[in-house]
């Protein structure tokens, strides 16, 4: 697996629906296009959700993994 | 779909018809989360949802309509909180100070589980842009004056939610 370099790191662990997805539109709005976010969650809910907002907000989900016990994604800013 | 404008951005109307603290949840949870995917969301407050727009949220537990509500412990052991404690409606009713009890401890097990509180959530959706419409009929009955709830939202009428519910994708009454 290549290694994705990201602009900036959103840890939301701990966090419960809805805030990663909040917290991860937040970010993203502040990063320029083409740019990537890494998203850390604890939630179990949490990648089933990115997917949904990356299909709904058209921002590339590029990576979604686990990691010991913690989601990480990794989302490209498209728009 | 019979949206009037077929690019614009998917539209969530949902109603927000009850005042207590389980209820407060879903309105403004669904909201936040199709807010943070891009939405045109809309809520009309009507009935005990309205309360939801005071500026101080006062939201309590209520136990009644959940029968044999399962309450957990915030504290203790793992094990001790784990425990289910089926509690009887008779007994949730009938119990004085029952529904601060409940109220201080689903807020204190939200709080372990980071979830987030309702004026974190409703300031979320204000500062998304969320279309807060506050049902004037409701205010009028309960004689609420429009300085009783938050700038943010507006007051208006069935037909002021219904015309911008006629192009929501998804509408919910909550």
């Amino acid at each position: 697996m290549d290694v994705l370099k990201e602009d900036q790191v959103l840890d939301c662990s701990g966090m419960l629906c809805p805030m990663p997805v909040v917290k991860a539109s937040k970010a993203i709005k502040t990063m320029e296009v083409g740019q990537i976010l890494k998203m850390i969650a604890t939630d179990p809910g949490a990648p089933p959700d990115m997917e949904a907002w990356s299909r709904q907000t058209g921002n590339e989900l590029l990576r979604s993994m686990q990691e010991d016990g913690k989601f990480i994604f990794f989302i490209r800013r498209m728009k | 779909m019979s949206k009037s404008d077929p690019n614009a951005r998917k539209r969530l109307a949902l109603i927000a018809s009850k005042g207590t603290l389980e209820w407060a949840y879903p309105p403004f949870i669904l909201a936040s989360a199709a807010g943070a995917m891009g939405w045109d969301v809309g809520i009309f407050f009507t009935f005990f949802g309205l309360t939801l727009l005071k500026p101080k949220l006062t939201t309590q537990v209520s136990p009644l309509g959940n029968p044999a509500m399962p309450m957990k412990m915030p504290f203790g052991p793992d094990g001790f909180q784990n425990i289910n404690w089926p509690i009887p409606n008779l007994l949730m009713a009938n119990v004085p100070g029952f529904e601060g009890l409940a109220t201080t401890l689903m807020k204190q097990t939200f709080k372990n589980k980071g979830v987030a509180t309702i004026d974190e959530l409703r300031d979320m959706c204000v500062e998304m842009d969320v279309r807060l419409i506050g049902c004037q009929m409701t205010m009028d009955v309960f004689g609420f004056k429009r300085e009783d709830f938050i700038k943010e939202c507006e007051i208006g009428g069935a037909a002021t939610f219904l015309e911008y519910a006629s192009e929501a994708d998804v509408q919910l009454f909550i």
